[in-house]
């Protein structure tokens, strides 16, 4: 949940990055790792498997500037996208202000993409949040291979409720500086709700 | 719906800091912290130097939340305190509700040092923190005039 702290004039909220396995969460993180200054970000923690899959959870603070003399930061935390880490997932959805579903264009993974989606849906509701009231982000990764889905055809599966879509290469960077924005901007303004 | 933020003030945070300040002292820890179960950083004391208290703030909400959901699994609550002994640096864990107390200590303290002043102070921790929790914005947020420029201005 966001956290204010009035005496160092810091905002504090979580954004989570959920998605079937190697969708490409990891990859957002880690090209925001690369091309953010390190004044402005803290370490990028991975909790991996020798090889690289995520285990547990990545964790990257960003420093994102000043609103109304308030630092925001954001922190990123990804998800384990294997179907068997479900418990992990659940853990990882405490606290959090917004969302990022990372969906994986090819053909072969869209089965992957809706399970995903409806695992994510199933775990915030055990955490009491609905996803249709939680600022939220539908990111379409991979646009750069072959077998993909048109993103017509992938939104009109995926979309759940006119929820900013985004075509992103997360690998160069593509969309992924505009995913984090589009979701950012969402979480900033439910602070205006207050 | 996200949950409703929480709001440190000043003063509280101040009172905050005072207590750990005195549980420092008393355990003769290196650093002590306090942090949300979500990982955000509430506030911390003691010989932080280098020491990344964000990353570590994070690292130990997931650690309590991975084996408060063991301790689930085996028909437990939770496990109230967590220890991590080092050869050198040791680090002290106490779930107390919704916070977590972290003491980072060396070989001029104990675990059990560590623990019996944890113990102590968790009861005043908890009511600090119950009063944070009834905080509201009372027409004062600072947010509620954020525009679409200020935050299109955190990207330029």
């Amino acid at each position: 949940m966001t956290f204010i702290n009035y005496a160092s004039r810091e905002i504090n909220c979580k954004i989570v990055y959920y998605g079937p396995g190697l969708c490409g969460k990891t990859t957002n993180l880690q090209y925001i790792f690369d091309s953010t200054a390190p004044q402005a970000r803290g370490k990028l923690i991975s909790l991996a498997t020798e090889t690289d899959r995520t285990l547990f959870f990545d964790f990257m603070p960003l420093e994102l500037g000043t609103v109304r003399g308030f630092k925001t930061r954001f922190h990123l935390y990804t998800v384990p996208g294997q179907v068997f880490y479900d418990a992990s997932r659940k853990l990882i959805l405490k606290g959090v202000d917004g969302v990022v579903f990372v969906a994986d264009s090819q053909e072969e993974r869209m089965d992957a993409n809706i399970e995903s989606l409806y695992n994510l849906e199933e775990n915030l509701q055990s955490q009491g949040y609905d996803l249709l009231k939680l600022p939220y982000v539908l990111q379409l990764n991979k646009r750069d291979l072959g077998n993909i889905i048109p993103v017509e055809d992938l939104a009109s599966e995926l979309q759940r409720k006119g929820e900013p879509v985004i075509e992103a290469v997360a690998s160069t960077g593509q969309g992924v500086f505009d995913t984090l924005k589009a979701v950012a901007k969402q979480v900033l303004t439910e602070l205006r709700k207050g | 719906m996200a949950d409703t933020p929480i709001l440190l003030r000043e003063k509280q945070y101040h009172q905050i800091k005072a207590v750990l300040a005195r549980l420092r002292m008393d355990s003769s820890a290196r650093v002590v912290f306090l942090v949300d179960k979500d990982g955000q950083e509430i506030a911390s004391q003691g010989e932080v130097g280098n020491l990344d208290t964000t990353s570590l703030a994070s690292l130990a909400a997931g650690n309590v939340a991975a084996t408060g959901g063991m301790a689930a699994l085996i028909g437990e609550k939770e496990f109230p305190t967590l220890s991590h002994e080092g050869e050198k640096e040791s680090i002290h864990i106490s779930v107390i509700g919704r916070l977590l107390l972290v003491v980072v200590f060396d070989e001029r303290s104990s675990l059990g040092l560590v623990k019996l002043r944890s113990k102590q102070v968790s009861q005043q921790l908890a009511a600090m923190f119950e009063e944070i929790v009834a905080e509201d914005f009372d027409n004062d947020s600072p947010f509620a005039e954020i525009t679409d420029e200020d935050i299109d201005s955190l990207f330029s």
